[in-house]
């Protein structure tokens, strides 16, 4: 008997985690995301209360009722006992009633459309603060970002000021794909005629992935930006950046830029059309209005 | 001239020279190695004469055992393939790094993580899950055959022909690459115009029809065709557990075989259902295919928990702990299987509460699935355990299927699911279910009910070379995935920029090489286990000392499973009849009413495969014909009126008594 | 839960084998019914998709403009009757009458291909005014829920003709009378699914 093995590739995960690389989930940069990696903390030690039981007790139900060990004992016909029964179905039943409770509590705090209520675990969000609005449009296969109150527009890359909350509203152009940015906050899809919406605050400063988390064709795998916290004084630069690249992304500018096109530079635009990300949510982009309007009767 | 293309046009649609691959080494090697394979087959086939046999014994077999053993084939033989593809994958993703784009282009890899998914789902696990139903079910039951046995025979060819059009698009123009469940816009025609997606619809389609009937058919026999005594409360637990699963395959698929339709109604007539533009709403196709696709996924395990039941019970030599927890856990999952299916996609933004809702029904299907580990552990307890190979699959599941469960659970968190949701953590949770849940339980079944159907035990050494190398594989090729997926890496990329994600990817190849070693092995224990069947012949028909009715017959059971109709008195009937010293009948036999056999399942679906083939290169011409011709082989079969025949009671005396001779010169 | 097992007097051994022929019984109607609750799913998802799309008219025509509901109540009458008749030859079976069980079929096949032509027409008009499947989600999921229906009615027309030939040949034998028990269940779970077109897509749908 042998059944001890199982034990040891099991032992490999934990080990390679405290080995250090970067498992950024647990140690992310932004506050929504910290709370996300420690709900999976948090669920998985509660889980483990059950797990751990549920493995020593096989290994070791296994090793002694072996046939060999005629010591043990030999109960043919006993196969019931309603405490036990009771105690089997109670005990996961009260991890899941813990469970469900946070789950009922956390989705609703982290809810990626309701705006943040602090910027970290010690700072509530100033009363008057405005989060900063960025639009989002997954592209075939790139990314464009909107800042409408700036002015300004980016491709494959996206910035934020350390501890103001953003607001990011996003859509797609032609498939599914999904917004993620592991070190901000959780991932949301982003859908051609829909908008979603994600609230989130980077806290550090630092140059961060970001991607699609949602296959969406060929150029998929390098569908990649850079997200970058910065300092109020170094986002303003940033923003000034576009604004001195003197191109423009009219409608015409932007019809050109959603055909499909793989790897594609970081491209920075001074202006942008007005209303440019309403216009490609109801696909009004060309003129034509086909979707959300024309829903009412 | 104009006429001759337009004729050419309505029968050979698009397809030309160019879909087939020649430029491809990968694809013109594979095809070599089939081509071989296959004409090694039929020589051996036409030189040992067993064409006839093929034909009268298998193809046009109603016999519930045959067809199982060939869905367990099917699933199999498909294994090999889907496996092929995972390799594929693993070594893309251990050689794509910084600026090495691998060998697979997005084209080309794109195609094998979809046909993987598809391949394993529908033509590996639910060929083997049909499988061991079919063959265990009416013998478990006492039941001659299944309630329709023709309707059998037709679902399996269904099945057999869907996977054929799979493996055919690996010459004849290409898979599908939009991921294993074709999400539009992607799948749409605009997005994906050239014939990959009409194969996975066509493919997919026409075996759903073949499972969709399969399991109207053993719900039937379940429900009509139990030995006298065995109340429901009396079934056998995997046969509990196949009518549950039989109940989720008729409750599903139809939903599956709708929101397929609608796709192709997009692709091929134009309509607006699941479009960007003139009011589609591509959302609507994630509900429906996810209301298919979760009860899937307890289709599949389902029967897997049934196997780990008689398994346990059988090498304890214990009654099955809390029998009826078991039952009610197997129906508690059955019914909310179905209101958890928007867990799939929490990040499309449902809303807090919703995700709540979904995300807490996930969680509750945790608590009947505990109760059953906790009903197997407890009856291990105070067991006498022989581990023989089906326990050992048995332990290692219990053990490899808690962590898959735990992650699972995890996962049903919505906030959780929004940093975890389609990445590499995702991708090991469900492989440590389905290898760790499915697999396992199937390779348990196969391993178990193996002598029962050929009369000979599978080789224990090269069992347990496969067991091992199939454990330990599974854990290096996933234990990373789970640790990549926390590093915030997502799942079918084709290469990556940061370097220090190598690592984990070259142990996940190593992990996938010995799977790779797992199922040589058991490659091997089939061809070892054929050449010392004699030695591991089993005379008895009861090879290891089993408790349910399908023991109780000869292995490999006679074509009329008993001789007489079982009567049931207790769950466990066989060890209750043992514990009785039953004798088996020696006299007084009957003629017994058997199904005949026919060819008309097999020729239906053929023409059925056709018409999907023609659909997809939009050949209309050959569409059309082979449309008609499958209605008029369907009439035609209904006039087929004389389906059944008695085998005279000299014959069942004769085999009866090869038996009882067999017997005494065990004893 | 060895009871049974243990209520047998001690020593006594319990029968474990029927020394007769078993017949179990038949499974057809069930199987059939199981096929037919299946089917319902597949009419549930077409309705659900038109619940969903129903006012997605993307600029288009609605159904209030559409529909032309005295044409779609004359329809309604004729496949209502048509599983009236199908209940008469039912009963004519129960009887054991060939010819008037035939006839009745007969009548009933006439109404169906009726509504089938009723149906035919309305779609051509509509797609000649250019109001077609293709037009908006709206009418994507209108032509695919209605014309499921009408395909599985065309359908069933073809079994009943294919019963009429059997009938004829071989009479109301056990097996014929199970075929047209499972047609009649067919006939009348359409004849349900049309009503609930009926009052969903149409009389719903022509609300402004």
């Amino acid at each position: 008997m042998s059944l001890p093995k199982y034990a040891r590739p099991l032992l490999m995960a934990p080990i390679a985690l405290l080995a250090g690389c970067n498992v950024v989930l647990l140690h992310p940069a932004g506050a929504v995301a910290a709370q996300q990696g420690h709900l999976i903390v948090v669920s998985t030690l509660l889980m483990l209360l059950i797990v751990v039981p549920v493995m020593v007790l096989t290994i070791v139900f296994a090793w002694r009722y072996r046939q060999s060990n005629k010591a043990a004992t030999y109960a043919p016909e006993w196969d019931h006992s309603t405490q036990l029964e009771l105690v089997i179905w109670a005990a996961p039943l009260l991890i899941i009633i813990a469970l469900g409770a946070i789950t009922w509590i956390s989705t609703h705090i982290l809810d990626p459309f309701r705006p943040l209520r602090r910027i970290d675990a010690g700072h509530a969000v100033a009363a008057d603060a405005r989060p900063l609005v960025v639009e989002v449009v997954a592209l075939d296969w790139k990314w464009l970002f909107i800042y409408p109150e700036e002015g300004i527009a980016v491709v494959n890359d996206v910035a934020a000021p350390v501890d103001r909350p953003v607001l990011f509203k996003i859509t797609a152009s032609s498939v599914m794909n999904s917004f993620f940015i592991p070190a901000l906050a959780g991932q949301i899809y982003a859908m051609p005629t829909m908008q979603t919406e994600l609230h989130a605050v980077i806290n550090h400063a630092g140059d961060f992935d970001g991607f699609s988390a949602n296959y969406s064709g060929a150029g998929f795998s390098d569908m990649r930006f850079k997200f970058h916290g910065m300092s109020g004084a170094d986002f303003a630069r940033w923003i000034e950046t576009a604004k001195a690249s003197g191109h423009t992304l009219d409608r015409a500018a932007y019809l050109e830029l959603q055909k499909p096109s793989e790897r594609e530079p970081v491209r920075r635009y001074a202006q942008v059309a007005d209303r440019l990300f309403d216009s490609i949510v109801d696909r009004s982009v060309n003129g034509g209005n086909l979707t959300a309007a024309s829903r009412e009767p | 001239m104009d006429n001759t293309s337009t004729l050419l046009r309505l029968v050979l649609g698009r397809l030309s020279l160019d879909a087939i691959p020649y430029h491809e080494p990968i694809l013109v090697g594979t095809f070599c190695v089939v081509a071989l394979a296959g004409a090694a087959v039929m020589g051996a086939l036409t030189y040992f004469k067993l064409w006839g046999v093929l034909w009268r014994d298998w193809i046009t077999s109603i016999d519930h055992k045959k067809i199982g053993v060939m869905y367990c084939i099917l699933g199999l033989v498909m294994l090999l393939r889907g496996f092929a593809d995972a390799l594929m994958m693993r070594a893309q993703q251990a050689l794509a790094f910084g600026g090495s784009y691998g060998f697979l282009p997005p084209h080309h890899y794109d195609q094998v993580f979809t046909a993987h998914g598809v391949i394993m789902i529908f033509f590996v696990a639910m060929p083997l899950v049909a499988g061991l139903m079919n063959f265990v079910v009416p013998l478990q039951i006492g039941a001659r055959d299944v309630a329709f046995p023709f309707l059998n025979n037709f679902s399996f060819w269904m099945t057999a022909f869907g996977a054929g059009l799979v493996m055919v698009s690996l010459f004849v123009g290409e898979f599908a690459r939009t991921g294993w469940l074709a999400y539009p816009p992607l799948s749409g025609i605009l997005s994906s115009p050239d014939v990959g997606v009409d194969y996975y619809i066509w493919s997919l389609q026409i075996a759903g029809v073949g499972t969709l009937l399969s399991g109207i058919n053993l719900i039937a026999t379940i429900v009509k065709m139990r030995a006298p005594g065995m109340s429901l409360m009396k079934m056998p637990v995997f046969t509990w557990t196949a009518l549950c699963t039989n109940i989720l395959i008729v409750a599903a698929f139809p939903v599956l075989t709708a929101v397929l339709a609608l796709l192709s109604l997009d692709r091929y007539a134009g309509t607006n259902f699941f479009t960007n533009d003139l009011g589609g709403n591509a959302m609507m196709y994630v509900n429906l295919i996810w209301i298919w696709g979760h009860p899937e996924v307890y289709i599949l395990v389902l029967p897997a928990f049934g196997v780990f039941s008689e398994v346990v019970a059988t090498f304890c030599g214990k009654r099955l702990f809390g029998y009826a927890s078991m039952v009610y856990a197997t129906v508690v999952i059955m019914i909310l299987s179905y209101l958890v299916w928007l867990h799939h996609f929490f990040t499309m933004g449902s809303g807090a509460s919703v995700n709540s809702f979904f995300g807490i029904t996930t969680m509750i299907i945790s608590i009947p699935t505990g109760a059953k580990i906790f009903n197997w552990l407890f009856t291990m307890y105070r067991g006498r355990i022989r581990f023989e190979l089906p326990m050992m699959w048995t332990v290692s599941f219990m053990i490899t299927f808690v962590i898959g469960g735990m992650t699972g659970v995890l996962l049903a968190v919505p906030p959780a699911d929004f940093v975890l949701h389609n990445s590499l953590f995702l991708v090991a949770h469900f492989h440590n279910v389905i290898i760790g849940g499915v697999l396992f339980g199937m390779l348990a079944g196969i391993t178990y009910w193996f002598p029962k159907a050929f009369g000979y035990k599978l080789d224990p050494f090269w069992g347990r070379c496969s067991f091992w190398f199939w454990t330990i594989g599974f854990y290096f090729a996933f234990m990373p995935l789970y640790v990549l997926g926390l590093m915030g890496v997502t799942r079918r990329l084709s290469h990556f920029d940061d370097p220090s994600l190598a690592i984990w990817f070259r142990i996940a190849a190593f992990g996938a090489v010995l799977i790779a070693l797992g199922i040589g092995s058991f490659i091997v224990q089939m061809i070892v286990s054929f050449v010392r069947r004699e030695q591991l012949r089993d005379t008895t028909g009861d090879p290891w000392n089993g408790r349910t009715l399908e023991w109780s017959t000869s292995s490999p059971p006679p074509a009329y499973n008993f001789a007489f109709t079982p009567l049931v008195h207790d769950n466990d009937t066989w060890a209750d009849m043992k514990n009785n010293h039953y004798r088996h009948p020696r006299e007084g036999f009957i003629p017994i009413h058997m199904p005949k056999n026919t060819g008309a399942g097999f020729v239906i679906a053929a023409l059925c495969a056709l018409y999907g083939f023609a659909l997809i290169w939009q050949m209309w011409l050959p569409a059309a014909v082979s449309f008609v011709a499958m209605l008029a082989a369907v009439i035609i079969h209904t006039f087929n009126y004389d389906r059944d025949y008695y085998i005279p009671a000299e014959e069942v005396a004769r085999v009866e008594g090869a038996r009882t001779e067999a017997l005494a010169a065990h004893v | 839960m060895s009871e049974s097992a243990n209520t047998l007097p001690a020593g006594a051994s319990p029968s474990y084998y029927l020394t007769g022929e078993h017949h179990p019984e038949n499974g057809t109607l069930l199987g059939f019914w199981l096929y037919l609750m299946s089917d319902c799913l597949v009419f549930a998802c077409l309705f659900a998709m038109y619940g969903v799309l129903g006012r997605s008219y993307a600029g288009g025509p609605t159904g209030a403009e559409l529909f032309d509901l005295p044409l779609v109540a004359v329809n309604t009458s004729l496949l209502l009757l048509s599983s009236i008749t199908y209940g008469f030859a039912m009963l004519e079976m129960q009887k054991s009458r060939l010819s008037a069980t035939l006839s009745w079929l007969v009548i009933t096949g006439l109404l169906g291909a009726g509504f089938i032509y009723i149906e035919l027409h309305e779609f051509a008009h509509l797609i000649h005014e250019g109001a077609g499947p293709q037009r908006s989600a709206f009418l994507s999921s209108f032509f695919t829920l209605v014309g499921t229906h009408g395909l599985h009615v065309t359908f069933g027309i073809v079994w009943l003709v294919t019963l009429l030939v059997q009938l004829s040949k071989f009479g109301l034998t056990a097996a014929n009378k199970r075929r047209l028990m499972c047609l009649s269940m067919f006939w009348h779970f359409l004849d349900v699914v049309w009503i609930g077109v009926f009052t969903f897509v149409y009389l719903m749908g022509a609300l402004p």
